[in-house]
């Protein structure tokens, strides 16, 4: 069986080691990824000016392709492009005549009203294949592994697409259950990373990051466990900056859920490329006897 | 030509009436001023017909050059259409306006030091990140293309997908002057093309097999000795050469096989 899927474009360039490992699981889990046919970038972020319908054709001709495509579902794998795409769509669900006014200037030959239900990957793996039938396919179990799940604001915000409880989700935790590691809760892992405030403040970075960084350390994490691209760069750059400020930081890998479920999957660190990661997190992995 | 005594060759004649025939003039409007041209003519023809003396704005009149990017519009109809006045032929009613340049940043580069990282292209063009997928260059190109399918691989980093998409692409510039990001979008494709074909696309190894072969003096006897053979010879030489039959395989080899 396969799946509509979006991968966007910064998995097509700095965040390879969050979507090659994705694909390359899906294909032995039985879900194959099937590209969207010219997809374009999702938007990036979703706009919130009422009026600011020209940031909308972005993510809605991007849904019009799906339903182009023949597919009712869409699957994504950056937490950004979820947000935004999955936002996008329900503007066309319900507000009516920014629906007709986008429709209009589309002009892709079919109207939409948000007929695609735009799905994150973690759901997929809940709902499509469940967390049993997952632990069942682990062939490499990430024993000892104490990674903190961290969600950051796109999964969960706002509550009206979040894909799990906006105050405590536990997706990611069962998740990681599911590969056999030691998931470690922690108060700060709906804490906003930064976002793109990063741009105009750059030297707010790490300051962003020492409160998450600090609590997953504290709670006894080794790792933390991403589904963002710009989660991952603002935290890596934070750390960077935080060692250099202060000696006695000790900072932490950065992993992609994918890479973990590649590795469990038995697939190897090739596909996981752990080279684009932040720091060396093989190191860890070597320690915890999971690379071979 | 002999063909200036007149009403003795019927073939003439018939060229005459067809001129007649295709003399019957049209209404078009030159940037709003009717004038009345004879239909048939291209775009470029009829401007000048009306007088326009076209010292831009016309290049290779073949449609290749990119020169001649046009903008009109039919009554009735609120869709912008595009076209190079070169290849397209009025229609009545036209209403219409010449685009021979847009302005366009070219970014500034020595190519010998990019690679063909994404990146590069990020960092000569980044307003590539303004487009708002509004689709209003792929429509306005009369080439064809599809340029927004093309900023979005360059987006996505695959270079080589741009260079592809954009292949057509003769830079006319009018992608540029209907963009809602002020996107340079065919300059974008040049440098995509460019990377391509210098960094991404394979090297042919039997290229540089033969350039070796050449360097290595292989074929020097036999130029030398051309040089110097008279003019009666080297004629001789090449009339009784042996050719290549037109329905030569791809296994044909000449007679002599000195120098394969």
């Amino acid at each position: 069986m396969s799946l509509a899927y979006y991968p966007g474009c910064t998995l097509k360039t700095k965040a390879r080691n969050l979507e090659e490992p994705a694909v390359a699981s899906m294909e032995v889990l039985g879900l194959k990824l099937d590209e969207v046919p010219r997809w374009n970038c999702c938007g990036a972020v979703y706009s919130l000016a009422e009026d600011d319908l020209i940031h909308q054709v972005a993510p809605v001709r991007n849904l019009i392709r799906v339903k182009k495509q023949g597919k009712t579902e869409l699957v994504t794998l950056c937490a950004f492009c979820f947000n935004t795409l999955k936002r996008a769509n329900l503007l066309m669900r319900e507000d009516v005549e920014k629906r007709d006014t986008l429709n209009d200037f589309i002009d892709e030959g079919i109207d939409y009203s948000g007929e695609v239900k735009v799905v994150h990957l973690l759901e997929v793996l809940k709902d499509e294949i469940g967390w049993e039938a997952l632990s069942q396919k682990v062939k490499l179990p990430l024993r000892e592994l104490k990674a903190a799940p961290y969600y950051g604001c796109t999964l969960l915000r706002p509550r009206e697409i979040a894909i799990d409880s906006v105050e405590a989700p536990t997706i990611l935790g069962e998740f990681l259950k599911a590969l056999g590691a030691s998931p470690v809760d922690f108060p700060e892992s709906t804490r906003c990373c930064g976002s793109y405030q990063v741009v105009s403040s750059p030297d707010d970075i790490s300051e962003y990051a020492r409160p998450i960084l600090n609590s997953a350390l504290s709670h006894g994490a080794e790792a933390l466990v991403l589904t963002c691209p710009l989660c991952d760069y603002n935290l890596g750059r934070g750390q960077k900056e935080l060692m250099k400020k202060h000696s006695e930081f000790k900072g932490m890998p950065l992993f992609y859920f994918t890479q973990l479920l590649a590795l469990a999957l038995g697939l190897g660190p090739q596909v996981c490329h752990f080279g684009l990661n932040y720091g060396s997190p093989e190191s860890l992995l070597r320690e915890k006897d999971l690379l071979s | 030509m002999s063909a200036k005594k007149k009403g003795k060759n019927p073939a003439k004649t018939a060229v005459k009436e067809e001129k007649k025939i295709a003399a019957k003039l049209i209404p078009i409007y030159i940037m709003g001023k009717r004038y009345e041209v004879p239909e048939g003519l291209t775009i470029m023809k009829a401007m000048e017909y009306a007088g326009y003396v076209l010292i831009r704005g016309c290049g290779c009149r073949g449609g290749t050059c990119g020169a001649c990017g046009t903008v009109y519009r039919k009554p009735g109809d609120y869709k912008l259409q595009v076209a190079l006045a070169c290849q397209k032929t009025v229609e009545p009613d036209m209403y219409m306006a010449q685009i021979p340049f847009f302005p366009a940043n070219r970014a500034q580069y020595e190519f010998t030091e990019l690679t063909s990282a994404p990146e590069e292209v990020f960092k000569l063009y980044p307003e590539l990140f303004r487009c708002v997928a509004c689709n209003a260059c792929t429509k306005a190109c009369p080439q064809g293309i599809e340029v927004m399918d093309a900023i979005a691989a360059l987006k996505q980093g695959n270079i080589a997908e741009a260079a592809r998409l954009s292949f057509d692409c003769i830079q006319c510039g009018l992608c540029t002057s209907r963009c809602f990001g002020e996107l340079a979008q065919y300059h974008m494709f040049q440098l995509a093309r460019r990377i391509y074909g210098a960094k991404i696309l394979p090297r042919a190894e039997h290229l540089a097999e033969m350039v070796g072969t050449i360097n290595e003096g292989r074929y020097d006897q036999i130029l030398d000795e051309l040089k110097h053979v008279k003019e009666d010879e080297l004629k001789k030489l090449y009339q009784e050469r042996e050719a290549e039959p037109m329905t030569a395989g791809e296994d044909w080899k000449p007679k002599d096989t000195r120098y394969l």
